[in-house]
């Protein structure tokens, strides 16, 4: 690691040197943690991420000093909720670089920010015949929406092949536009591969069509910094759980234009402006589609979990993984009979892989007996595993607060694997 | 965690290395689908009955070691036995897998059957044992619609 960013780091600010592995995993205490009596090595950080101190205080804090209902009391315990709930979605805004927080939607998560496009944006502008482009790596979370809407319009499913290393087919996906394509929707990096995916290039080439593009960014945001303007995406969608912060609260970001016009996702409180029997009003964005008490310490964890991002710095921690991701890669290449699925030259560390005449269950089974935790199964990406013809596979997926000690462990007990079966 | 040596016995790597009755049976008089969604493993089961026996018993599919090793093992149990003694024996194989584990399960009656119980202590695998019984009881039920272990 030889960044030189000078930003202070979250809880333990100003303290040299500027990426301190040791002192990063001190901010986690699940790290501190064993499993099966040996320290854990947690290898499954595109499930979801373990979380700082600061943003586990944070949500307690919420609870212990200013818990109240946001956007309607009167009194100070109100109020100051209502401000820690706003902050946070300025944070976000400034974290990906929004032209505005009005564009920030707080959701449940990345799933339910697709859900809502497809349910508003796309029952408006969606019509039988109209053609939705996705890639084979999507997740089951960027397919099923889609698939949903397809059969309440009558709208057809196209699909960018991808090849054996795993990169999207850009000449295919340049003949999937036509002039019936009406969204492309795609993920950033591939939660099965690690594939980084050219987004920038792909969005231009809708735009010159005048196709509006939705980046699921679930598995982006965690691992390099976020610029929606650069990107020049219409929708761009996370979840807050992968991303240092609690479960339950994610983002939506759209185009300020799209959410004027979007009908809204849920009916109920707060994303009313009047209600009578002739009729209701809307509330202004982002409140429209926020219908219902919000997870309001969700989205408090969510902002201290920016600040605790921003102490480090994206690029900082996006290059850090990239040489963790190296090491992993020349180590679990180097034992026979281990073959990585996901090859591509872009990529997040993200290391997917398959054993001969070993099934990833059984894998999965033996490393957990060793302290190693990665997942195992297919990811929720079935279409991925048939296109590698291939049911399943191990997974261990990297973040900043993982080290080459990890690493080792995760070959050490592949290692176990192959023992066990010889 | 309890050894994995009670989780892969020798038995059930010989039964996952050299599947026993695995292959494809033309003149079934039933077949049956089993999926397990948890990690994508599938199993196709043939049964030849004849007057109530099962004549023949045979799988197909790809699935991890424990699943594989159970489908073998449950091949050579019931091969000969009658379709109304399979549903017993079913029974106390599941109650093995999921009975505490102060609680000693009936080894003896189980037979060969009896290494599995080492994947009681193994919560999240015990589907991976159950599925090809839980495909054996659709194959017997002549059910169309595959089974899955959820």
């Amino acid at each position: 690691m030889t960044t030189t960013t000078t930003k202070p780091r979250g809880s333990q600010a100003a303290k040299a040197p500027a990426f301190d592995s040791a002192a990063i995993r001190s901010d986690f205490p699940l790290l501190q943690t064993q499993s099966h009596g040996k320290p854990l090595a947690y290898l499954d950080n595109a499930a979801t991420s373990q979380k700082p101190q600061a943003v586990i205080a944070a949500a307690a804090r919420y609870y212990t000093t200013y818990n109240a209902n946001i956007h309607r009391g009167v009194y100070k315990l109100s109020v100051d909720a209502t401000a820690a709930y706003e902050a946070a979605r300025e944070k976000v805004a400034r974290f990906i670089n929004a032209p505005s927080e009005r564009e920030i939607v707080f959701v449940r998560g990345a799933t339910e920010a697709v859900n809502l496009v497809a349910a508003t944006w796309g029952m408006e502008n969606i019509h039988s015949g109209d053609e939705i482009v996705l890639s084979e790596m999507e997740h089951h979370s960027n397919i099923v929406p889609w698939q949903l809407l397809a059969r309440r319009t009558g709208a057809v499913i196209k699909v960018i092949a991808i090849s054996q290393h795993g990169e999207l087919a850009m000449d295919h996906y340049a003949q999937l536009l036509s002039d019936r394509t009406r969204l492309v929707a795609l993920t950033h990096v591939s939660n099965a591969l690690g594939t980084i995916n050219p987004i920038e290039r792909i969005v231009s080439m809708a735009k010159a069509r005048g196709i509006p593009v939705l980046i699921d960014g679930a598995q982006s945001i965690p691992h390099m910094a976020i610029d929606v303007r650069k990107i020049g995406c219409d929708f761009f969608v996370f979840s807050g759980h992968k991303l240092y912060a609690p479960t339950g609260i994610g983002v939506l970001w759209a185009k300020g234009e799209l959410l004027e016009k979007m009908p809204p996702y849920q009916g109920g409180g707060d994303m009313i402006s009047t209600v009578s029997f002739a009729g209701s009003t809307w509330n202004d964005i982002p409140h429209k589609f926020e219908a219902g008490t919000p997870h309001i310490s969700g989205a408090i964890g969510l902002g201290v979990a920016i600040d605790y991002l921003g102490g480090i710095g994206m690029d900082a921690i996006a290059e850090y993984e990239h040489d963790l991701l190296m090491y992993a890669t020349k180590q679990l290449n180097r034992i026979p009979g281990l073959q990585i699925i996901g090859t591509a030259p872009e990529k997040a560390a993200v290391i997917s892989f398959i054993m001969e005449n070993i099934h990833p269950h059984d894998i999965g089974t033996i490393v957990d007996g060793e302290g190693v935790a990665i997942r195992t199964g297919h990811h929720c990406c079935q279409p991925l595993m048939d296109h590698y013809n291939i049911a399943a596979t191990a997974r261990a997926s990297l973040a900043f607060y993982n080290n080459r000690e990890d690493v080792d462990r995760l070959v050490a007990a592949v290692e176990k694997v192959k023992e066990v079966f010889n | 965690m309890s050894d994995l040596r009670d989780l892969y016995q020798q038995t059930i790597l010989d039964h996952t290395r050299k599947p026993r009755n695995k292959h494809e049976m033309p003149d079934a008089t039933s077949t049956a689908d089993g999926h397990n969604r948890l990690c994508g493993d599938k199993i196709r089961l043939f049964l030849k009955v004849n007057a109530g026996i099962i004549e023949d018993i045979s799988f197909t599919g790809n699935g991890c070691a424990i699943s594989t090793a159970s489908a073998s093992m449950m091949t050579e149990a019931l091969k000969g036995k009658s379709v109304a003694e399979a549903q017993p024996l079913f029974e106390l194989f599941h109650t093995m897998l999921t009975s505490p584990m102060d609680q000693e399960p009936d080894l003896e009656a189980l037979n060969k059957l009896a290494v599995f119980s080492g994947v009681r202590e193994f919560p999240v695998r015990v589907k991976c044992a159950t599925l090809p019984w839980h495909t054996l009881q659709a194959a017997i039920k002549n059910q169309d619609a595959p089974v899955t272990t959820e």
